[in-house]
């Protein structure tokens, strides 16, 4: 009875929204806004990634309310988990000696290419977020392979916390000193196609990254623990 | 990818039910990579696939494997 | 046949947004909520990048060898997509976390009979 009712609703609303796709051509020019980003972009910012710049510069505030939305899920997690009782400790095996030695040579590797990922964004594709998570794949990595290594619950929250303030401190000495709105671009934009150019860009793509990485590998751990 | 999650649905084993849905993410990354977008393929190949599986997995070994 | 190959990429996607929906009215065990919420979530980012499509056109990065004046994909919608990408994961841990908590109060997963445990 429930099947048949949604699947009749569902076939009404497809019906609906078909109507109204149809409109939409595929492939075709849409916007102005688009086109202002990439004409003027390279210039005003310094970037030579286009979406880096649009995240960072152009619409920043949002990327300040993403970073506080997966900070107000790590602490619900945190705070949701914390009053379960614990059974008593079954015996863990410890994992053979292959597996141990993989898990730590691949460990270091991991960490690398997740660095270089987040520290080369503007002028790759990749950036922040997509080198948090790489590096907390590497953190995964060590929860499977060498059971029962813990990482230290204070020093990633310490690491969390001074990422998410170096950002919010970045914006406001940009408001202080030069522009009039928060997240000024301050720094001297430099060359193109060169490590440091692009203004306060690399800086808070570095702390976005090691915020997002430390976050979600206490997620992480926050789930695994043997209960 | 319209298989794949439909198969996700019928699936009693929840175990089979969330490999499928990470192969939709694959497929979907894919699909991100081919609409000329590399930022938004690697972000969801990286999350998508490889995080949101994991998540997936623990918290189904806390609870029961199979559905009613 | 010219008009499937032409919105391949919007019937997939609401194809993705339909079979969702559909795990999330019909399915009663709370997990398998979960994998629908996830699945519809991945079927909202497909549809907003193949909005800012442009035939013919290249990835919006600028490389170092400088090419003729090709039209650039919109960058803006991509953007958007990465920020929904990332709250999805938020989402759904906090999601899962409630869903353990669920499992060891009452016992089961079956919404049905948590529906009817009601104090």
């Amino acid at each position: 009875m429930r099947r048949i009712i949604s699947l009749i609703l569902l076939a009404v609303v497809a019906l609906g929204i078909a109507l109204c796709v149809i409109h939409i051509p595929f492939g075709a020019p849409k916007t102005k806004v688009g086109n202002y980003y990439i004409d003027k972009g390279r210039e005003q910012t310094g970037a030579t990634n286009i979406v880096t710049s649009v995240v960072v510069n152009y619409r920043g505030f949002d990327t300040l309310g993403e970073v506080t939305v997966l900070f107000v899920a790590a602490i619900g997690v945190s705070a949701v988990l914390a009053t379960l009782k614990k059974k008593f400790q079954k015996k863990i095996e410890p994992p053979s000696l292959v597996l141990n030695a993989g898990c730590r040579f691949l460990f270091p590797l991991i960490l690398f290419f997740g660095a270089y990922i987040f520290i080369h964004g503007h002028l790759t594709p990749g950036g922040g977020f997509q080198g948090g998570a790489i590096i907390a794949s590497a953190f995964l990595l060590t929860y499977l392979g060498c059971r029962g290594r813990r990482i230290s619950e204070s020093r990633s929250k310490l690491t969390e916390s001074l990422s998410g303030l170096v950002f919010v401190l970045v914006g406001l000495i940009g408001l202080a000193i030069g522009g009039h709105y928060f997240l000024y671009n301050f720094l001297p934009k430099g060359v193109l196609h060169s490590l440091l150019s692009a203004g306060i860009i690399p800086i808070i793509y570095i702390a976005i990254g090691f915020k997002v990485g430390s976050e979600i590998a206490g997620i992480i751990d926050k789930l695994v623990e043997e209960s | 990818m319209l298989a794949a999650a439909i198969s996700a649905s019928i699936f009693k084993d929840l175990m089979n039910a969330v490999i499928a849905s990470c192969l939709v993410s694959l497929i979907a990354a894919i699909l991100f990579f081919l609409l000329q977008a590399p930022d938004v393929a690697m972000a969801e190949a990286a999350i998508g696939a490889a995080l949101i599986t994991a998540v997936f997995v623990i918290a189904i070994r806390r609870t029961k494997r199979y559905e009613e | 046949m010219n008009f499937i190959h032409n919105y391949i990429y919007y019937i997939g996607a609401f194809g993705l947004v339909f079979i969702g929906i559909y795990i999330i009215l019909v399915k009663r065990n709370l997990i398998k909520v979960i994998i629908g919420l996830s699945i519809l979530d991945t079927g909202i980012n497909l549809f907003l990048i193949s909005i800012g499509y442009i035939s013919k056109g290249t990835a919006p990065i600028f490389s170092k060898i400088d090419m003729e004046n090709a039209p650039m994909v919109d960058p803006v919608p991509q953007a958007l997509v990465l920020t929904a990408i990332v709250i999805g994961v938020a989402v759904l841990a906090l999601a899962l976390s409630l869903a353990i908590r669920l499992y060891h109060h009452y016992g089961t997963l079956n919404l049905r009979k948590i529906k009817e445990q009601r104090w």
